[in-house]
Order: C-alpha cells, then structure tokens, then sequence
C-alpha cells in the first residue's frame, strides 16, 4: 500500500464546559491513502466531526483543546503549524465541505465571487477573467445549470442542493489532494441527495482527491467508502475495509448498529436495538466505553477495567477492533463457517 | 376509556379532499398575494389498528395533512371522518372528546416538551384538561411511564435531565395518557440516532399491539416507514401520487416519483455496488406556491408527455396494478431488485435518467 496522505495519530481533544472536561476525542489514528475514500462513521458525540476539525485548527481554543496527537500532511504535522501556514493548506490542499451550506456561504457577495475568490485567494497571478471562467467550468462540473446565469445569483437565490453544489465547486477551486466531506448530505432530501452522490463522484474524478466522508448515514458509507473507520464515545472502535466492517463487523457497536438498521431493501419483521443510551464524554464508563450496552461483555471484569487497545485481527493488520472479546464475533457471525 | 366501536379492519379515519392553503402576506396592509398549497387535494383512509406511512420529501405537505387530520390546522376545504363522525368543522368544545381518541407527537423531543415543566405534569397534561387526573392521576402516569419503558422514579425531573430517546418516550407517554385510538407520529425517530431509532420504533409496534393503537406514521426515512407500515401513501407537493400496501410500494411502485425516491436510498450494502440502478431526477422540488400545471411531477419526471401538463392524473388503479397511482404513464418497476446488467436504455423517450450504484 502507498503511504498515507494525511497520518493522524493519537489524537486527543477536550473541551472545557461548565460541567466538566469532555472527552470528546481519545487516541484516534487512522491513515487516509491517496485518491481513498475514507468512511469515518458515528453517532452523534461519537468525535466523528471534531477529530477532522480539530487537526485542520477549526475548533475554538478555548474551550477546546488538543491534548495530544500528531497529523502528518506531506510530512508536516498539521498541529504545530502556525495559523497562517494551516489557512493556506485548508482550501488548498485540504478543502471542506459541511453539512450546512448556508452558514458556510457569505449572504452578500454572489455565489460566483465567491468561488472566484477562493481560486485568486490561493493563485495571486489568476487574472478576475480567468477566474471567472474557471468558476463557470467548475459550477457546470457540479452540476449548476445555467452556469453563466447562476454566476450572479446570492446564496438566497440557490435551493439547499445547489448551495451545496456551490460549496463542492469551491472545494474543489484549487485541485485538492484531501476533501474532507462532514455529513455533505444530511440536510437534503434523498433524491437531491442521489444527485449529490453523482456530483461528489463527479469531484473526486476530477480532482483525484482522497475524500474523508463524515457521517451517521450507514448506507452512503456503504455505498461510496473503501474504507471506515468506526467511532463511539471519542474513540475509534472497529476499522477495516468497507466489505468486512458490514460483512463481518468485529466490534460489537458495529455489530449492534448494523443489527438495529430498518433496512429499505428487506422487510425486516424485529429491529434488534442496541440497549440503553450512549455514555456521557464528561465521565464515560471505565474500562470500555461500550461496555454498559454491549452483548459480549454480559458484566466481564476487564471489559470495565481496562480500555479495549485497537488491535489487528487476522493476518494482513488491515481490519482492526478494540474489543477485547472480538474473536467471540466471529462464532455469531453468519457469514463465517464454524471450524470443524 | 372510550368505547372501541369499530374492529380491526374498518375505517377508522376517511379524508376526502382535503385542502390546506396557507396564505402568504405581503406588503403594508399584509394583502394575501399567494397561497402555499401545502395540502391540494387528498383523499385517505385509514383503518382501524394499522399503520398508514406518510412518505414525502420536504415540502411535500405530509407534516401539514398530520396536522389538518388532528385539527391543529383548520382545513381549507374537504371532510375529516373519524369513525364515521364528520370533525372537519367541530368547534374546539366539540372537539374535546374527539381529542382524546385522536393525539400526536411530534418530531422534535427537545422542542415538543415544555422544558419548566416536571415529566409528571407533562404526562399529567392531558389528563388535567380533560378532568381525569383527580381520581387516580398519579397511578395512570407511573403506568404510562412504565408502558413506555421509563420509571415511576423520573415522574419528578425534567425533560433536560434526559436523552432524545427518552424524551420521545415521554412524548409518546402524554400522547398514550387518555388512551387514544389513533396517533399521528410525526417523524417520531429522525432525531435520534440510529441505535436509539430502534428501540422507539420497537416501542410503537409493541404499544400497537398492546394497546390496538392505529397509527398515520409521516416520515421521510423510507427504510423505517417501510419496518412500521402496513399500507403506504407517497406524497409530492401536497398530493398523494400512489397509496398502496407496504409490497405493492415498495416492491412494485408505478408511479415515476416512488420508483425514483426508493432507487435513491443508498442501502447498507456494499456487497452489491454496482448491482443497483438508481434514477436520478433533474432539478428541485417546485414551489408549493405556484406548482406546476396538471401533473405536479411532470417537470422532474422523464415520462412527461403533452397530456401530463393538461390534465392532472387521478388516484386511481392503472393498467398492470390494482392500488390507486396518479400517473398518466403508471408502470411497474422494481427499483430494489439488483441487476446484474442494466438493462440498455429503450429507444423512445420514456427510459428514466439512471446511474448505476
């Protein structure tokens, strides 16, 4: 395998609140490879947004704070960067798009000014012409008709679908090598959603840029991740390539999440629900975070005693679990023969 | 308690053109310039002990039928029977007994629950107003909070002390308390993660069968109006445009729109990338103010023909399908099956604009 593009290693983020520290992300470390599309899949509070936020400076210190951890880009760690050098790299090198395209959008200045102003704010020498032309080309590629037309129009002007494609097409202004996508669809209908699908695809072919794709969404994760990276409660759980994490789950959240899903395409008669509610990050449960709602642990001692490392399952080190009891997975799982 | 007068199988709630519009003010002397017709046209029935789903995305009105069915909004025009009784222009007094057959909740738990208030008196409300709490209140809401898997021990905290999912139990507790009928549930679950969404849905099935609860579920999750449904209504800008059973919509739709929104879902499964074709429809949803003549689908609909904007499709059974579908151009399809190729684009004008996931 290539070398990763971006190396994120042990990543750990608080924030101060009135009621007390919140661990909102603990030890996180994955690699993202070039031109991957890299599933980082959670529930709300699980630290899913706030890693990625957190090595691109986006989170307000104070109250957040980055404790610990590395995030190798290029060979430069992200995190002991100035901000200056961290502005240039984010909407260059590394480009965002959010769930909300509004708040991300300035209301005065044209749709169009706007993504000519992310193109002249990276490349000084772009003449405004040039930078024009190049925006009309970028909102045809994600879709916007009558480019030309749509040049001119506010934010206002745009239905929730086409701000986000505005969003993608400045995203993209300046050929990123990463483009970090926090839940770019959740606030869309599901038929603006498939058309946003395509013009993600559409980005990424474009660009060859490896893609962090943040969401709850199980079936978008399904669909477009080649890998995923499973969080709960600030730390990573399960990560492996996207036909074993839904195939053969190894942690037993994944495995609950999976079990508790309506699914479109079956008519599932009992949904198996995970029990209880997800841990408070200001004094998460000893030992494993999961373990209070967990099949597996059934009251084990370790399980509340000591925190569950992310370990390799299987011989290629590919697929990854911090479960303690993770092997007793595979005896449950249906796709696997029993040993004879 | 009422008296149960129907059984399981008869309608309990019939809608006949059903119409809400909500003006739209403008200028110094606020004149009406506009009409949102977020309800145009609506004929359902509902019967005694099932679940109806309401689909649609935003915008399509499903939220405001909910809400004119229960009489939270005075409806335009059109009739509201519950259990053969005309509601459609019952006074608020009049109202009250229907009220306690008929309840809601709603969406939002962190917004439907009046943060000042203990859960006790929450759950309380509804017995208060209709003069049940005094003789034997206290016992009914420990029951109630026992029947959706709450304790009698939090009757004394308050909704901030609590989870979204335990919150929309405390939601679905005040809509239980004088013992309805029926429950619209307005997006009961789409705030709240997946893993808490299952125990909620499980609740509502285990309550119906408990208690032979009906229920009129509006979501725009298909996956879990197609776990909790036995028939199914599709609505696009304030219209139904196929209402059916839960196979009949889900695996033989014949309405473009249906075929389009259930090929859109992206599914759990990765193993059948590349085996799925998805429609992608072009453009937006039309403004409800102004919707589009005769067919209101017809301007992201590749099937359009001269006739779709002449003449606007009833609901009724067509050719190849026996549940009523407001197309001119009704076909089956199965948007779910898997493919192994897809099937080459037929020469004419009617293949819909697909994509291969």
């Amino acid at each position: 395998m290539p070398d990763p593009i971006l190396a994120i290693r042990d990543l750990t983020v608080e924030f101060d609140t009135e009621d007390g520290v919140v661990h909102a992300v603990t030890d996180v470390g994955f690699d993202l490879h070039p031109g991957e599309i890299l599933g980082v899949v959670g529930e709300s509070g699980s630290g899913k947004s706030v890693s990625m936020l957190a090595i691109l400076g986006l989170i307000p210190k104070p109250p957040g704070r980055i404790v610990d951890g590395q995030a190798l880009f290029r060979g430069e760690d992200l995190l002991k960067l100035p901000e200056n050098r961290l502005q240039k790299i984010r909407g260059e090198a590394i480009a965002m798009v959010f769930q909300d395209p509004l708040s991300s959008l300035n209301p005065v200045l044209t749709i169009g000014e706007q993504v000519s102003e992310a193109i002249r704010a990276h490349d000084p020498d772009s003449s405004a012409a040039a930078a024009q032309k190049r925006t009309v080309d970028l909102l045809a590629l994600v879709g916007v008709p009558a480019a030309e037309r749509r040049y001119h129009q506010y934010p206002h002007e745009f239905s929730g679908g086409m701000r986000q494609r505005a969003m993608i097409a400045m995203a993209i202004a300046n050929d990123p090598t990463v483009l970090v996508a926090d839940e770019p669809t959740t606030a869309l209908d599901v038929t603006i959603q498939a058309q946003l699908i395509e013009v993600l695809k559409a980005a990424r072919r474009e660009t060859q840029a490896a893609i962090v794709l943040i969401t709850h969404d199980l079936g978008l994760i399904a669909e477009l991740a080649d890998h995923v990276v499973v969080m709960y409660a600030g730390r990573i759980v399960e990560v492996g390539d996207v036909f074993s994490i839904f195939d053969s789950p190894r942690h037993p959240y994944t495995a609950g999440l999976l079990a508790s899903l309506a699914r479109l395409d079956a008519g599932t008669e009992v949904l198996e629900p995970i029990p209880g509610q997800p841990p408070s990050l200001i004094t998460p449960p000893p030992g494993c975070a999961f373990h209070p709602r967990c099949a597996l642990s059934r009251g084990r001692v370790t399980c509340r005693t000591e925190v569950p490392r992310l370990r390799a399952l299987g011989t290629d080190g590919e697929h990854r679990s911090a479960c303690h009891f993770a092997e007793e997975l595979v005896a449950l799982d249906p796709n696997v023969e029993p040993a004879t | 308690m009422s008296t149960v007068s129907s059984t399981h199988g008869d309608e309990l709630l019939r809608v006949e053109g059903l119409i809400k519009h909500f003006p739209v003010k403008a200028g110094l002397f606020r004149h009406t310039v506009a009409q949102v017709k977020a309800v145009d046209g609506i004929d359902l029935a509902v019967r005694d002990r099932e679940t109806l789903g309401v689909v649609g995305e935003s915008g399509s009105g499903k939220t405001t039928l909910g809400r004119t069915i229960m009489r939270l909004l005075e409806p335009t025009a059109g009739r509201i029977l519950f259990d053969g009784r005309d509601i459609t222009r019952l006074s608020r007094r009049e109202l009250r007994p229907v009220r306690r057959d008929l309840q809601i909740v709603f969406q939002d738990p962190y917004a439907s629950l009046n943060p000042r208030m203990t859960v006790r008196e929450i759950v309380a409300e509804p017995l208060r107003i209709h003069h049940l709490y005094r003789h034997g209140g206290k016992r009914r809401v420990e029951e109630l909070l026992l029947t959706v898997g709450l304790s009698p021990e939090h009757a004394n905290r308050f909704p901030h002390e609590f989870s979204g999912g335990q919150r929309q139990r405390i939601g679905v507790a005040r809509a239980l308390a004088l013992a309805p009928r029926l429950i619209v549930l307005d997006e009961p679950v789409s705030a709240l993660d997946v893993s808490i969404q299952a125990q909620v849905v499980n609740l509502l099935d285990r309550l119906q069968d408990e208690l032979g609860l009906t229920y009129i579920f509006i979501a725009h999750d298909l996956s879990v109006v197609r776990h909790v449904s036995d028939r199914v209504a599709v609505m696009y800008l304030g219209k139904v445009v196929e209402v059916g059973t839960r196979g009949q919509v889900y695996e033989t739709p014949m309405h473009p729109y249906t075929q389009a929104l259930l090929s859109a879902v992206p599914i759990e499964s990765p193993q059948h990338r590349g085996k799925r074709v998805r429609i992608v429809l072009e453009g937006d949803v039309p403004s409800p103010t102004d919707p589009p003549s005769g067919c209101r689908f017809r301007t992201r609909c590749w099937k359009a023909q001269e006739i779709c904007a002449q003449e606007e499709p009833a609901p009724v059974p067509r050719a190849g399908g026996s549940h009523p579908v407001a197309c001119h151009f009704a076909e089956a399809l199965s948007p779910l099956a898997l493919r192994q190729d897809v099937a080459p684009s037929a020469p004419g004008d009617s293949a819909p604009p697909t994509t291969r996931v």
